[in-house]
């Protein structure tokens, strides 16, 4: 189990216990955090999964591909650190993952 | 007096409205019905991740049971509602139970289209529509043998594309003279016919199913119209679906290629709302009748059926659907994405725009009808996909030569 830390644009903290091998997008949705609509379901095509990795944690979620690179581009005020969340597997490296969610999706 | 919204079918509009009206302040009981014995889960990966067995059970799953315990949402499952009573305000069961309603919301999605020819019933011939029938298609993928899809539209496709991923030898009839006929335009066509014909499938176009062959009781091969047969150990059924429409026309509600409802998601009974694949409603901004079979049309109409309920019940003014439909698919390596709705191929006045991606990997065509931009279709090609998504509705003019140019940044059209 990996501990994720969700903070919510209003400051609001979720702290849920994700199992390695899902994404952190399911992992929010599972546990009702809410501010991701994640619409398509995880599969990299409407953008509504959107957060900002902790600058800390960017080298352990690893790189974004070009098709999550082009569909951040016009995410609501896309970051340095902004991360579909659907396209990061939770894994044991990731206990203690904190993840921003921006004010609005899309 | 507390009101009672009662939804029949636990899919994903379902779900939506459910969720949407207690998100709106609906505060009477709110009873979400399935036919179904799964909660509500997710649809597409039944045809492409789940299928693939990339995808756990328990990830289809759309909400976890906490969520309908929170929302105080009572959820019943494997009820199939058979009529509904309008005069006395209650839906009845297969069982014969009656629950009453304040408010309605039919939810009951579009079930494929069944073959009509001799042998169609015959063990090995399948669908996909629900988890079960994806199950009794993951087992198939299995086996040796060839498989005859029937039908080269999205689903036929994707499960085209995982069983020759898997290995098997596939074989793709479709009677039109193009893939994804119905739903895109030549140049998509041609670019996942020869995606499909690159992996090895056998992709044959213009060609009518006869008949289906059995030995033993199970299929053994499909007779072509033309006089072939196509020896095979199963058939993969992709022929469209058809609005599970029945329980509102028999109880007198209008219907026309699925429920009628207006731009707030009602139906003419004032008591009454319609979502997803079922529903038939006025798009305000394409100025016609729309049916959408997509998971955004059922989440964003499912959405505005949900809030409609809660707002009729506290007397406030009913939010309108026009959200932009969209749409995705996934075959092999490449990822469709569509916004807009594309005008029917006949239509005067439609231009079609075709642009290579910048990274010459994929193309985006964009219709256009009487110089207004109508859709785009975009194969791995995001920008163009959430450029389109933002520029149609915006009705922004566009220059048709200019977009065509691949040397002209599509952001610069926002």
């Amino acid at each position: 189990m990996a501990k994720i830390t969700y903070i919510e644009h209003n400051g609001t903290e979720h702290v849920v216990d994700a199992q390695p091998g899902v994404s952190v997008m399911e992992a929010a949705v599972k546990n009702l955090v809410p501010g991701i609509d994640a619409d398509c379901g995880g599969a990299c095509a409407c953008a509504t999964c959107h957060v900002y990795v902790d600058p800390e944690w960017l080298p352990q979620t690893g790189q974004r591909e070009s098709m999550e690179e082009s569909m951040l581009d016009f995410a609501y005020e896309p970051k340095e650190n902004s991360r579909l969340s659907c396209q990061i597997t939770v894994t044991n490296d990731l206990d203690g993952l904190i993840v921003r969610l921006p004010e609005q999706q899309g | 007096m507390s009101e009672r919204l009662v939804i029949v079918g636990a899919g994903q509009a379902g779900l939506q409205a459910a969720a949407s009206a207690r998100q709106e302040g609906f505060a009477g009981d709110v009873v979400l019905i399935g036919a179904e014995t799964a909660p509500p889960y997710q649809r597409p990966p039944l045809s492409k991740a789940y299928l693939k067995g990339d995808l756990d059970i328990a990830r289809l799953h759309l909400k976890p049971a906490a969520f309908f315990k929170q929302a105080n949402i009572e959820l019943r499952l494997g009820t199939r509602i058979e009529a509904i009573d309008r005069k006395r305000g209650i839906v009845k069961d297969a069982g014969g139970a009656e629950t009453a309603y304040d408010r309605l919301i039919i939810a009951t999605g579009a079930p494929p289209r069944r073959l009509d020819c001799p042998g169609a019933e015959t063990q090995g011939v399948h669908y996909l529509r629900t988890l079960a029938d994806s199950d009794d298609l993951r087992s198939i993928l299995t086996a040796d043998g060839t498989i005859v899809v029937i039908g080269a539209g999205y689903i036929g496709l994707e499960v085209a594309a995982v069983a020759r991923s898997a290995g098997r030898n596939v074989v793709v009839i479709e009677l039109a003279d193009r893939c994804l006929k119905r739903v895109a335009g030549p140049a998509i066509s041609d670019y996942f016919a020869n995606l499909h014909r690159a992996h090895g499938v056998d992709l044959q176009l213009g060609a009518g199913l006869e008949f289906v062959e059995s030995c033993n009781g199970r299929v053994s091969a499909v007779r072509l119209n033309d006089g072939r047969t196509v020896p095979c150990v199963a058939v993969v059924v992709g022929i469209g679906a058809a609005p599970d429409q029945g329980l509102a026309a028999e109880a007198g509600l209008s219907c026309d290629n699925g429920v009628l409802v207006d731009e707030t998601a009602r139906t003419e009974d004032a008591r009454i709302w319609a979502a997803g694949d079922v529903a038939n409603f006025p798009s305000p901004f394409y100025k016609r009748r729309l049916r959408l079979e997509s998971v955004p049309n059922a989440i964003d109409q499912g959405k505005v059926a949900g809030i409609n309920a809660a707002r009729a019940a506290n007397g406030v003014e009913p939010a309108t659907y026009d959200a932009l439909p969209w749409f995705w698919s996934d075959q092999y390596e490449a990822k469709l994405q569509t916004a807009g709705a594309r005008p029917s191929g006949d239509a005067p006045g439609l231009a079609e725009i075709i642009r290579p991606a910048a990274d010459g990997r994929g193309l985006s065509v964009w219709t256009m009808l009487d110089g207004a931009l109508q859709s785009v279709d975009a194969v791995n090609d995001p920008t163009a996909f959430i450029v389109g998504k933002r520029l149609i509705p915006s009705g922004k003019p566009v220059d048709p030569g200019r977009l065509g140019d691949a040397s002209q940044d599509l952001k610069s059209f926002l």
